[in-house]
């Protein structure tokens, strides 16, 4: 287990060395070093912060301790969800909150739960299209120390996150009969296969697969991958190849290993990024991070708000904390980043300190504190 | 590693095409999915109907009806309809990225699943995974006047040449879809013997094909299947 994490952090140092040396004209466009950042005259990059609700704000407490026992440049901008709906933005998420997103063009987001009722966005949704958020990126990899029935997983699922089957057009043609469309544009396959190859790129990875239905859907899944082939023929040194859906799930329950780099349009990443974290130990361990548009990238905890334990130091950090370290590599923090990635993972694997979700006893408090001495 | 005690069957709708083409150009492609009342009822009908004459107690609808509000909706409506005329059948549902991730960690939570023509195939090709792969999967596919049984999943590795001549393709998939078809046909007696004689041969786990992880060839399987039938 040490050796994977050994191994991990060495093939990713020498890549980025490689990569910093000659960058491509397209790594400008991803790239957070390129960006002017918001910062104070202390030199920190300020980055949004949105606890959420139910644990949430426990867990960013968290986060925000590690961050600063780590000493991390980053300086946090707190926002919470309202208890009106703002009218700018048709949603509890207020104009100022969504501003400050944009302007610091990084972000961390907790669990949100959207309250029930009529007149307003759901949180997420109002995020994903005021942002622009156009590509979900879920690293999956085995914790060391927390079995689960596949050892060895290591991939990373991106999924195309603004069309496809959930563009929500739906209508009913006569009673009992419905019909729904699946919208894939040009723009934003290639959108997501430019990403992809991107993150493939500067995290060492080997290969990008794309997975698809294209047999049957020809037409769709057939501009879909004609897109990411485009992106493929631009990165030669990555190797590329196409999935079918069904092949992969299989794939994927039977060897994970096989895997490396996935990306999808809506539907299918949606079930595979899920399938994904089922594999590695369920929602409640797996990092997300969203990409939109002009670089903006939002870090999220795609677990629930908890609410039944919420307040009592039971929760488990974990997730928010990998997403602040996917944070911090697309930040290029990245040493940084795999100090806090190897004290959540070694704080994981001595099993001393562990969550009840983990199957342990501990606190989140005690949780913490031994991943900020593992640092 | 290995799921044991895991025992579903699934259900998925065959007939709606979720591949009505559109012209396209260059820039935008779009599908059509159609979900109509006629085939949930039809499919939902079937799967608690199964569920009724084989002693199962669970049926859970696979859907995603919290993004595809009306047409995964109309299909959970027919389901929950068809439900009600079962109350002795436990009835759930599951939005299809969550039974995803279960199926990866406690498939023994499931047993009968029924869905649309999609995720079923995703879910079905799922569950061969965790079950062993495609050649153990068996599979039919049932119409209002003819049935034809198959291998439940694929996994694109049919009609691979080398398998034909290695001669190591699994027979065990298409044996166990044979079973099935016995006990359409009502032979149940016959179909239990088949079924059997498979599971012990795979049990005894001496004659294996390399998915499985041994190097028997097909004939030798197939030879222990005969030897075993009582």
């Amino acid at each position: 287990m040490a050796l994977q994490i050994a191994k991990r952090l060495l093939h990713r140092r020498t890549t980025n060395e490689i990569f910093t040396a000659a960058r491509s004209p397209t790594v400008g466009l991803f790239s957070s070093l390129d960006r002017n950042y918001s910062s104070s005259s202390s030199n920190l990059i300020r980055a949004t912060l949105f606890p959420g609700d139910g644990i949430g704000p426990e867990i960013a407490e968290s986060v925000k301790q590690v961050f600063t026992a780590a000493e991390i440049p980053i300086e946090w901008e707190e926002h919470f969800v309202g208890t009106e709906v703002d009218p700018r933005t048709q949603s509890f998420l207020t104009w100022e909150s969504l501003e400050s997103v944009r302007r610091n063009k990084v972000g961390l987001k907790g669990p949100m739960a959207t309250p029930i009722g009529k007149g307003h966005r759901s949180l997420n949704l109002t995020l994903r299209k005021e942002l622009n958020l156009y590509a979900n990126v879920r690293p999956c990899y085995s914790l060391p120390g927390y079995k689960t029935r596949y050892d060895d997983v290591n991939l990373v699922t991106i999924r195309e996150n603004t069309e496809g089957e959930y563009s929500g057009l739906e209508h009913q043609v006569v009673r009992g009969v419905v019909e729904s469309l699946k919208i894939i544009t040009r723009q934003a396959s290639l959108r997501v296969a430019e990403y992809a190859f991107y993150y493939a790129k500067t995290h060492g990875r080997e290969r990008v697969s794309a997975v698809h239905k294209a047999n049957i859907m020809q037409k769709t899944d057939g501009l879909f991958l004609k897109c990411c082939r485009e992106v493929a023929e631009k990165y030669p040194e990555i190797k590329y190849e196409e999935v079918v859906i069904d092949n992969c799930c299989m794939m994927l329950v039977k060897n994970p290993t096989l895997f490396d780099v996935l990306v999808m349009p809506n539907l299918y990443g949606d079930i595979i990024s899920d399938l994904c974290a089922g594999l590695i130990g369920g929602l409640g361990l797996t990092p997300s991070l969203n990409i939109g548009e002009g670089g903006i990238a939002l870090a999220e905890a795609v677990h629930g708000s908890a609410p039944d334990i919420a307040g009592k130091n039971l929760a488990n950090p974990t997730a928010l904390l990998l997403s602040a370290v996917s944070m911090l590599h697309h930040l290029d923090l990245n040493e940084k980043a795999d100090k806090i990635q190897d004290a959540v993972l070694k704080t994981i694997a001595e099993g001393r300190y562990r969550t009840g979700d983990l199957g342990g006893t501990s606190t989140t408090s005690e949780f913490t504190n031994a991943i900020i001495d593992h640092l | 590693m290995g799921f044991e005690s895991s025992n579903c069957k699934i259900f998925k709708k065959k007939l709606e095409a979720s591949s009505l083409k559109f012209p396209t150009t260059m820039m935008l492609s779009i599908s059509k999915s159609v979900i109509t009342k006629f085939c949930s009822e039809r499919i939902a009908k079937y799967a608690f109907e199964y569920a009724y004459l084989n002693n199962r107690k669970t049926v859970t609808a696979v859907h995603k009806a919290n993004i595809m509000k009306l047409a995964d909706g109309l299909f959970l409506e027919s389901c929950r309809e068809i439900a009600s005329r079962y109350p002795s059948i436990k009835y759930n549902e599951i939005i299809v990225d969550n039974c995803c991730m279960q199926l990866v960690s406690k498939p023994e939570q499931f047993d009968v699943m029924v869905t649309p023509n999609l995720y079923g195939n995703l879910v079905a090709n799922t569950a061969a995974g965790i079950a062993g792969g495609t050649g153990v999967m068996p599979g039919g596919n049932v119409g209002a006047d003819h049935a034809v049984f198959e291998q439940g999943a694929s996994a694109g590795n049919v009609g691979k040449q080398k398998f034909v001549e290695r001669k190591t393709a699994n027979p065990v998939a298409l044996l166990l879809s044979s079973a099935m078809m016995l006990r359409h046909l009502q032979f149940p007696s016959f179909a239990d013997r088949l079924e059997n004689s498979v599971k012990r041969v795979i049990l005894e786990g001496k004659y294996r094909t390399k998915d499985l992880g041994g190097n028997s060839t097909t004939q030798e399987v197939i030879d222990a299947v005969i030897a075993n039938l009582e």
